[in-house]
């Protein structure tokens, strides 16, 4: 570090480190009340061991975040350069680390991929989140992705879809689906925005073949084609071929969906997509989740019911309170006020990144910076999304919010890591 | 790269569109959508309704009637019934295995964690005979309820019974507040008085966690309610005075009620035949009640209140303050024995005035003077005439509280018939009927229905010279009195001068020579009777013997109406029976020479008819 300490204090960007702290505050107040119970004593910290403490997700959160401070300044300490120079080395390690542990970790919950290190659980899948980022925008800035470049875009490929099929090995499909999230940072870098277009078209005939006869979406679909066909018939003349490959291509979809389904999806993936599409269906069984994450945010009304005066929460309707449906807990203690908060939190979050992001002069530092929006994003998306019935039960946790140790580290290191690059972009702005 | 730098907004604007969504979907179900908070208190508000404890029930005396005791259900809890030794457990329960293991399904069906009951109705001995076992048995308790208990072997058809509320009970909106398996009056007193005997429910509402247990009061308990003890009533009835009309009715069918025509407090209320009140309580219950329903005497009939019979001769006495208050006789008038107007009960002295007419039951006489109140020319036509008399006389009639409730404190009470002119009218067609046609009125027989209670309280009417106060069974509730409307007076539209020829001729009747009702006479022990025998003529069968009375006639204490169906001549058996009732209320014993009816008087009506 050749610089002076307040030189370097003055180039980190304040206003993410605030917003940062803000989540994890509100977080950890949830978290809180997730895991607060009545029947402890008054003033637990003085009264009970620290033994004792350790049962509380509350207390080991105020751990979790304090090592995370520790993390922070280390991040921040280490010079910037590193990440770029060292990325592809920590995504080889990762690798051979998402290979190994399978082998050597005991199943938990049915999925094989949490490593203990003496009382510590790490899930190696959500640091690969960042060293995948790091690599892919270390790559990034080797190539000109407009210039499609056929052998550039199959490595890119490769680099991105390596991880997830790793995890997906380790059967923690959620933390897979992450990795989708990438493709909004390629977007920005120049990717064909047709690859977007046809992943939403056929995300909405996936839906679509879900919720409507079939021999209506056929028809409706052959009907379109037709009307267009009729209007200009040059042009599609000149596209027959193609026009009508796109045709065959949906129709097999449509039908190929009950195939997909049945005999891709796994029983408890295709129930949350019942779940979905029919959330009366089953309530006490697999809907149990949705049903009483709805009832609880629900309940919450327009200004909740008051900081741990949950009942559904409290009373343990809604599972996994204080990590993946810890937006029960917003919901239901601050209700429509404080899921407004929530939101615009990580609104003002994304933008400013999305800020940082632009303002650096590096392809991987711009990348990185789309990298971390979109991976926060897609957080963001699914959490809130399943708790509110809008998206299948996907087990992944809210950023900043959800009690835990490896994703609060790994989304402080994902966010960290691109001020620490802000911050050297910064100095170097100072030192010419 | 600098054309690709719009696309950051493309990037900001997916955000934000998610964002929006999300902020929306959230509006809906937080703010516009109140079904989730209904929800949410269906899943965490427990309302545990505290059943008070109900009214006790005392007799006139302040002896106790029905009270509570505890009787005990042993409940189970499916999950934590740890290696059930079952035969050593049926054994202590003595039932049988199947029973049990039924009986244990169920209760897992049910609910593995929330308790359930086994076995239901354990009485105090029951229950200590398995007590001290029941701790090798973990997952069964015992839980304690109360229920009705009797401390009298009468008074059946008065008190009535408690039972679990039924479904067609539950949906009528005077019971929403009650729950399923709640216990409630179904009958008698025990219905009527059932807001007062009930109280005030307490309620609790806790919360739960997800597995059903408790997680302590809602609000710090803001919401809850304390319950209230239900109100005991103090009865009007005599429970010693009603053990002895029920022991003397035994083996017939038909009803006393007695009255205490001051106060309208009902003394005595029999309907025979009875049954113990603690038939319809406790195990069993259901099976003895359709034992009951299927007693072809029919006990569950509440004779004095719904069976309704033509009164027979005691009418004879309203008819004559009817015309007396009309105006239209006086009671020196003397009308001819013409028994070719209608035959006569027998042969008698020339009935020159009423006293000799009530004394001797004369029929002509009573067809003559209701013939002068009803044709009083009030049209040429005597059709006409008739039909504006009858509806005159029957306005008149009506007002002893006839041809319509009295307003008694029970349910089930029927209205009788006074029948009008518009009833013969659509019998026999319009000026198709004549004096002729309604003369057995005179004599309370043809179209005319009263209740045992309608009669009794006639007697107390006239034994107040022209008043009466709605007769009732309950004198006090809780600390205080009777219902308001039974403390005010009801006018019959009877001068009181007009009851100073009748009382005289009732006094005959009992106490004259050659009165037809003789046995009642008390004059014996100083007490003298006013009553009136009637004979009911019975298509059906053997004629219903009545007597109606009351005593001491100068200051009357009590007015009593004996019926006693198919036993013929009232003299014969219901004046006796009357007399000892009343003997026995005003003297709080019986002569001696007395006893022997005791013993005679029970057992089938029947064998009072002299067949000829």
């Amino acid at each position: 570090m050749s610089t002076s300490p307040a030189r370097y204090s003055r180039s980190i960007d304040w206003v993410t480190v605030l917003i940062y702290l803000l989540m994890v505050g509100v977080g950890w107040l949830n978290v809180y009340a997730a895991s607060y119970s009545p029947d402890a004593p008054a003033n637990p910290l003085s009264s009970l061991g620290f033994q004792e403490l350790m049962a509380f997700n509350w207390f080991k959160q105020i751990l979790w975040i304090g090592t995370a401070v520790v993390l922070i300044v280390v991040l921040l300490v280490i010079d910037s350069k590193a990440y770029d120079t060292f990325a592809f080395v920590l995504y080889g390690g990762m690798i051979l680390l998402l290979i190994v542990t399978p082998f050597i970790a005991r199943p938990i919950a049915g999925s094989r991929s949490w490593l203990e290190l003496g009382p510590v659980r790490l899930q190696p899948a959500e640091f690969a989140k960042f060293i995948t980022a790091l690599a892919v925008s270390r790559y990034m800035a080797g190539i000109n992705l407009r210039q499609q470049n056929f052998r550039d875009q199959l490595v890119l490929a490769g680099l991105t879809l390596l991880p997830p099929l790793l995890i997906i090995a380790a059967n923690e499909t959620g933390q897979a689906l992450v990795f989708g999230a990438f493709l909004l940072a390629y977007f920005r870098e120049g990717m064909s925005p047709l690859i977007l277009l046809i992943l939403a078209a056929a995300g909405a005939i996936l839906i679509l073949a879900l919720l409507v006869p079939k021999l209506w979406l056929v028809g409706a679909f052959t009907l379109i084609l037709a009307i267009a066909f009729g209007f200009n018939s040059k042009l599609w003349r000149h596209h027959l071929p193609l026009s009508l490959s796109v045709w065959a291509v949906v129709i097999g979809m449509v039908f190929g969906v009950d195939f997909f389904f049945n005999n891709v999806l796994q029983a408890h993936q295709r129930k949350r997509i019942e779940i979905l599409i029919n959330p009366s269906a089953d309530p006490l069984g697999v809907g149990w989740n949705v049903t009483q994450s709805k009832i609880a945010i629900g309940s919450g009304g327009f200004a909740g019911k008051g900081f741990l005066q949950g009942t559904q929460t409290k009373f343990d309707f809604v599972p996994e309170q204080s990590t993946d449906f810890i937006f029960c807990t917003v919901g239901e203690e601050w209700g429509w006020a404080g899921t407004m908060v929530t939101i615009i939190l990580f609104m003002t979050l994304l933008g400013r990144i999305i800020y940082v992001a632009e303002r650096q002069k590096s392809v991987f530092g711009r990348t990185y910076g789309y990298c971390v929006a979109s991976i926060i994003f897609f957080h963001f998306c699914v959490n809130i999304g399943m708790t509110i019935g809008l998206a299948p039960v996907v087990g992944i946790p809210l950023p900043f919010f959800s009690y835990g140790g490896s994703s609060l580290w790994s989304f402080t290191t994902l966010l960290f890591i691109l001020l620490a690059i802000d911050a050297y972009r910064k100095q170097d702005l100072e030192r010419y | 790269m600098q054309y690709l730098e719009g696309r950051k907004y493309v990037v900001q604007a997916i955000f934000l569109t998610v964002a929006l969504v999300f902020a929306a979907r959230l509006f809906y179900i937080q703010v516009l959508d109140g079904s989730y908070k209904l929800a949410a208190d269906r899943n965490t508000l427990q309302r545990i309704v505290q059943t008070p404890y109900r009214g006790l029930i005392y007799d006139r005396k302040g002896q106790i009637l029905v009270q509570n005791t505890p009787v005990y259900d042993l409940m189970v809890v499916p999950r934590e019934v740890k290696q059930l030794d079952t035969a050593r457990f049926c054994q202590l329960l003595q039932l049988p295995v199947e029973e049990v293991r039924a009986s244990l399904k169920a209760a897992r069906a049910f609910s593995r964690v929330k308790a359930s009951p086994l076995v239901q109705n354990l009485s105090t001995p029951e229950l200590a005979a398995i007590q001290d076992n029941l701790i090798d048995f973990p997952g069964f308790s015992v839980k304690a309820r109360m229920a009705r208990s009797y401390n009298t072997h009468s008074m059946a058809h008065a008190l009535g019974y408690v039972g679990a509320i039924t479904p067609a009970f539950l949906e009528k909106p005077k019971f929403a507040k009650y729950q399923p398996g709640e216990f409630l009056g179904i009958t008698g007193l025990e219905s009527y008085y059932e807001d007062q005997l009930m109280g005030r429910r307490g309620v609790q509402y806790r919360m739960v966690n997800v597995r059903g247990i408790e997680k302590g009061a809602f609000r710090g308990g803001e919401f809850d309610t304390l319950s209230v003890a239900g109100q005991d009533l103090h009865l009007s009835l005599d429970s010693e005075l009603q053990d002895y009309a029920e022991k003397l009715m035994a083996g017939k069918r038909g009803s006393v009620v007695a009255l205490d025509p001051k106060t309208g407090e009902i003394l005595v209320f029999v309907s025979a035949p009875s049954f113990d009140p603690a038939t319809l309580s406790g195990k069993g219950m259901g099976n003895r009640y359709m034992e009951l329903l299927r007693n072809p005497e029919q006990p569950l009939f509440n004779r004095p209140l719904m069976a309704t019979y033509p009164p027979g001769s005691t009418f004879k006495l309203v008819n004559e303050l009817v015309a007396l208050q009309m105006g239209v006789v006086s009671p020196q008038t003397g009308f001819p024995c013409n028994w070719k107007l209608v035959r006569c009960t027998h042969r008698h002295e020339y009935p020159s005035n009423v006293g000799i007419a009530i004394k001797n039951s004369c029929n002509p006489y009573f067809y003559q003077v209701m013939r002068t109140a009803v044709m009083r020319g009030r049209s040429t036509n005597r059709f006409e005439d008739a039909r504006l008399g009858l509806a005159e006389w029957r306005r008149q009639v009506m007002k002893f509280g006839l041809g319509e409730k009295l307003g008694v404190d029970m349910g089930q009470e029927k209205k009788g018939l006074i029948p009008s002119s518009d009833f013969y009218d659509k019998r026999n067609g319009y000026h198709h009927w004549n004096f002729r046609t309604v003369y057995s009125l005179a004599i309370g027989q043809g179209e005319i229905g009263i209740t045992g209670l309608q009669m009794a309280n006639i007697m107390a009417t006239i034994a107040n010279r022209g008043w009466y106060i709605t007769p009732h069974f309950v004198k006090g509730i809780g600390q205080g009195g009777p219902l308001p409307q039974f403390q005010q007076k009801h006018t019959v539209g009877i001068d009181p001068i007009h009851f100073d020829e009748i009382i005289p001729g009732m006094q005959g009747v009992v106490d004259g020579r050659g009165g037809t009702g003789g046995n009642a006479s008390l004059l014996d022990v100083g007490i003298s009777v006013a009553g009136k025998t009637g004979t009911v003529q019975n298509p059906h069968g053997d004629d219903h013997a009545t007597f109606a009375a009351f005593a001491p006639a100068e200051e009357p204490k009590i007015a009593i109406v004996v019926f006693i169906e198919n036993a013929g001549f009232g003299g014969s058996s219901a004046a006796p029976l009357a007399s000892l009732v009343m003997e026995k209320y005003l003297r709080g014993k019986v002569a001696p020479w007395r006893h022997r009816w005791e013993e005679w008087l029970p057992g089938p009506a029947e064998r009072f008819v002299r067949h000829h």
